[in-house]
């Protein structure tokens, strides 16, 4: 076994290689793992929240779909309610319209029978001046039997 | 398949003036850049002259490779990690991260204390060993007959050049000793001088046997490293001699041979390579607990 200078060469480059490797490698690499890590770690914890985040916006969304359905059913009732009120009430004014209309023209029929009545009347009397007037002809006093007529006429 | 050619041609090559020996041999020796004897530096130009340098010589061929090796992989790494982003990756920064990943949680798991550079350190040791450990499975002839190409236009003839750094003790003993060095370094900033000495001295048998405590305590201490680097070198020599051997006495009917092999050796190449990354974190983890009495 031949011991040379080589011995010392290969401790220089050793150690050469030892501070190359420490200083100018190693950091290199175990800064690239490091960091992987650190957003492996940041990944799953965001993964993490985002189920959670989705856990609660499920829940969240049940609950609004429950509400949402329950106003619904309300609204739907109230709509009910609300429109076999205004049928009622419909009804009831028409009802009424319908009254109103009829005593109206029971109550123009009254006036209508009232002047023709009158109407009736006043020929009436003419007729009956015009008739004794035929008959009686000239010896009539007109001022007196005018008064005899509208008293009659107003007997009738 | 290529080794099939590699192989006839190495025996072409050596031929009949080879003899398996001088074969593998020539393929376990260095590429040596060094002092001779009359006081130059150059390269070897034979064994002969690798031998008479001694100490004061480099490998050049396992060393480059270390280097090449080790410097590629880390400016690799960088290159991506400028690139890496944040989202889903591609599939070249998938594969680093579970480089990174899977030493970082084996450095989480077996050390227990805060030291941002002990996982640096783990990350460049095991992918470091564990290239030079997979040049073991590159076909024993291709690299040195491409450097013997080269080598014939510098006057270098039949040059010897070895390809898997974790074969040469100086590579796995400079990482080892490293190590060691950290350890001691280590011990002595988290539990002070005196503490790191009763560590070793008052222990495992009370003071008053301070130098039987000693004496089984500095061995395990410098077992440590010596261990750690002669289980990478010897595991990986064993298997690139082996691919040698295989190589050298079979030529051309080596292939379903070196292919049994090699997938036995697949398994021992990662082994390795995590093995001295896992004994480094436990050192270091000690260098780093409290004093015990």
């Amino acid at each position: 076994m031949d011991i040379t200078l080589t011995i010392f060469g290969q401790s220089a480059a050793f150690f050469v290689f030892w501070w190359f490797c420490s200083t100018k490698v190693w950091p290199l690499f175990s800064n690239v793992l490091e960091e992987r890590k650190q957003r492996i770690a940041d990944g799953l914890e965001a993964a993490a929240r985002a189920q959670k985040d989705l856990e609660l916006a499920q829940n969240a969304s049940t609950d609004q779909l429950r509400e949402a359905k329950e106003q619904a059913a309300l609204i739907i009732d109230q709509a009910n309610k609300r429109a076999s009120q205004i049928v009622e009430e419909a009804k009831g004014k028409a009802r009424e319209e319908g009254e109103r209309i009829i005593a109206g023209a029971n109550a123009e029929i009254e006036q209508e029978m009232n002047r023709a009545r009158e109407a009736l009347r006043e020929q009436v009397g003419a007729i009956a001046v015009a008739g004794a007037e035929k008959i009686l002809e000239r010896s009539i006093d007109q001022a007196a039997n005018e008064e005899l007529l509208s008293k009659l006429a107003a007997e009738l | 398949m290529a080794e099939l050619a590699d192989a006839a041609h190495a025996a072409a090559e050596h031929g009949a003036e080879t003899t398996a020996q001088e074969y593998i041999t020539h393929h376990l020796s260095y590429l040596t850049f060094g002092q001779h004897p009359d006081g130059h530096w150059g390269f070897a130009h034979t064994m002969e002259e690798a031998t008479e340098m001694g100490f004061m010589a480099f490998h050049v061929d396992t060393l480059f490779w270390s280097l090449f090796l080790g410097g590629g992989a880390l400016l690799f790494f960088r290159w991506i990690g400028k690139k890496a982003t944040s989202d889903v990756p591609n599939g070249v920064q998938n594969f680093v991260e579970s480089i990174f990943e899977f030493v970082d949680e084996r450095v989480s798991e077996g050390f227990n204390h805060k030291n941002p550079v002990i996982a640096p350190l783990a990350l460049t040791v095991f992918v470091w060993i564990l290239l030079m450990n997979l040049m073991d499975l590159v076909p024993v002839d291709w690299l040195p007959e491409v450097a013997i190409f080269i080598g014939h236009f510098f006057g270098q003839e039949h040059m010897s050049f070895k390809v898997v750094p974790t074969t040469d003790p100086n590579i796995t003993l400079g990482m080892s000793f490293s190590i060691f060095a950290l350890i001691i370094y280590y011990s002595i900033k988290n539990k002070g001088a005196w503490g790191f000495f009763s560590e070793l001295a008052f222990h495992p048998f009370g003071k008053w046997m301070m130098p039987f405590n000693l004496m089984i305590e500095i061995p395990t201490l410098l077992a440590k490293p010596i261990s750690l680097g002669l289980r990478l070198f010897g595991n990986l020599y064993a298997g690139e001699l082996l691919f040698l051997v295989i190589s050298a006495l079979l030529g051309l009917y080596q292939l379903p041979f070196h292919f049994v092999w090699a997938a036995f050796h697949i398994l021992v190449v990662p082994l390795q390579a995590f093995v001295f990354m896992m004994l480094t974190i436990v050192y270091l983890n000690a260098a780093h607990d409290g004093v015990h009495h």
